[in-house]
């Protein structure tokens, strides 16, 4: 038997390849099922136009970009990292409290604590409305 | 004569193992491994597969049944075969590529949206002595690999060089990235209960199922959950009187086949996590086995999500985005702080919570789950999200702001 971490992380690995090797085959089959003729494969101008309703492509996709995509995603980095640190704190909190008390409850609170007040400084700033 | 041996054996990863390595030679641990998660890999990728494909007909006749119609019924018993007509037509219908796309990143986008969904299922335990569970982050990679999803479906939007595609796109990133915020924090009480990242262990921990222990956590998760995977109430991506069809308006063939298996596979994923986190797995009572606990929890959970989709209609995009950032995301951390002080109070060590702890917290829990539930609603209840009135725009109806009214006989007049 292997050691345990190589089993768990190579089956993941495997499990991967698999994965990946199911949608590269489901294309290669459409693929090759063009090839032999079940399937039709006649691109023409039109086919190939960009759906608009009808209309011939006015403007470029990036037509406009609103500032609010931006206010979120640096509101979302924040407190993605944020749960990145909840998890390990977390999952050792009850072994760790009952050895060092209070201690580790109010460090983590501390720490929301100062996230919170930025989210309710976002939130009066209105940078989380969407109208 | 192989299969009935190795199902005998207990369908998991130890059991396929040992019986491979009864007859192999010791110095090819590495070929038995091999062949063992090939096998596993392969039967449980398929199962999956499988059952997203059932889900297909179960939610399509459902919503037939649901709006007083048949649903599909033609193709095989019940219509049970209309998952394969449907994957023929789309195997051989005609693929286009738009004028202009980004070919390598087109094509990609569908792998790169499957294959973390296939993958999910490596760390779910299915049983009690499950192999797969046991990985000791399995919370931190459920919630790491379920949101590469938001990546595929900007690829998809961008590539495809469509302006609905990309507004599509837009939005999905804005209201996936803020729902994985409420859903992570309200993972982490569990987390706290538990005491382990572990998926085995979580669900050993749940003497009393989590629903019941932490009924914040669970509508918070639950409601994040079906954000991320876009379903009606959020199904904002996708809504198809704005957008055509969001950021797959241009795919078409395979690669729209392959979308549509993940979007359908979501469900499945998410309803086997909430089963896992909060319905306690594959435990139950009586002589039934573990994995038809766990399937018959999945498929509760799954009509309920069909139930929602049949009679919710679609949020607005601004009340979406003030649900996940003023509502869902206080709630979540209210729903962490209350576990933790509750953990802390317990101090149960190397132990665990007892079963009388947690019905003590369960007690507790509801109370505040009201309480908490009544404050949001009346902070962000409808009168405080009244949508805008409109200004008409002064060349937008010139009849707008005047009085004068238009009449039949002004036509008449102007003729």
């Amino acid at each position: 038997m292997l050691d345990d971490y190589f089993r768990h992380y190579g089956l993941i690995t495997i499990f991967a390849l698999i994965a990946v090797a199911i949608p590269v085959g489901m294309l290669l089959v459409s693929t090759s099922l063009s090839i032999i003729g079940i399937r039709p494969n006649k691109p023409d101008v039109v086919k190939k136009s960009i759906y608009e309703c009808g209309f011939e492509t006015l403007s470029k996709r990036w037509s406009g970009f609103n500032s609010r995509f931006y206010a979120i995603a640096l509101v979302f980095v924040v407190f993605d990292v944020e749960v990145v640190f909840l998890f390990p704190w977390a999952s050792e909190f009850g072994y760790m409290s009952s050895k060092f008390g209070a201690f580790v409850l109010i460090e983590m609170v501390v720490f929301v604590a100062i996230l919170v007040v930025g989210w309710l400084y976002a939130y009066r700033k209105g940078d989380l409305e969407w109208t | 004569m192989m299969e009935i041996e190795i199902l005998r054996s207990g369908f998991d990863f130890l059991g396929i193992y040992g019986f491979f390595d009864g007859f192999m030679p010791d110095n090819l641990d590495w070929l038995v491994f091999l062949i063992t998660s090939v096998i596993l890999a392969m039967v449980i990728i398929n199962a999956l597969v499988i059952s997203t494909a059932l889900l297909t007909w179960f939610e399509r006749r459902m919503l037939g049944r649901f709006q007083s119609r048949l649903g599909p019924n033609r193709w095989g018993p019940f219509g049970l075969l209309q998952p394969i007509a449907d994957l023929v037509k789309l195997l051989t219908k005609e693929d286009t590529i738009p004028e202009g796309a980004d070919k390598p990143v087109f094509t990609l986008a569908p792998i790169v949206f499957l294959v973390p969904a296939l993958i999910v299922f490596a760390v779910i335990p299915l049983h009690g002595s499950s192999f797969l569970g046991r990985l000791n982050i399995g919370l931190i990679f459920v919630i790491a690999i379920t949101s590469v999803n938001t990546l595929a479906i900007f690829m998809a939007g961008w590539s495809s060089l469509n302006k609905y595609a990309m507004f599509g796109a837009m939005r999905a990133v804005a209201m996936l990235v803020s729902y994985e915020i409420p859903m992570g924090i309200s993972v982490v009480g569990v987390a706290i209960a538990a005491q382990t990242l572990g998926l085995s262990n979580v669900v050993l921990a749940q003497d009393i199922p989590f629903i019941l222990v932490m009924p914040l956590g669970f509508l918070v998760f639950i409601t994040a959950a079906s954000a991320e995977m876009s379903r009606t109430p959020f199904d904002l991506i996708e809504s198809d009187s704005e957008l055509g069809a969001g950021y797959h308006t241009e795919y078409s063939g395979a690669k729209f086949a392959l979308l549509q298996l993940t979007e359908f596979m979501a469900p499945v994923i998410v309803a086997a996590l909430v089963t896992t986190l909060f319905l306690s797995g594959w435990r139950g009572y009586g002589p039934i086995p573990g994995p038809v606990w766990f399937i018959i929890k999945t498929f509760v959970v799954l009509f309920g999500f069909v139930w929602i989709r049949a009679s919710w209609p679609r949020l607005r995009v601004d009340q979406i985005m003030s649900l996940a950032w003023k509502g869902l995301l206080p709630l979540s951390i209210v729903n962490l702080f209350v576990i933790a002080v509750e953990v802390f109070i317990f101090n149960p060590g190397e132990a665990g919570l007892s079963t009388r702890d947690l019905l003590i917290m369960t007690g507790i829990n509801w109370s505040i789950t009201i309480i908490a539930l009544i404050v949001i609603f009346n902070v962000m209840g409808q009168s405080k999200l009244k949508r805008p009135e409109p200004v008409a725009l002064p060349l937008a109806n010139m009849y707008a702001n005047t009085t004068v009214s238009k009449k039949a006989t002004d036509l008449a007049e102007a003729d």
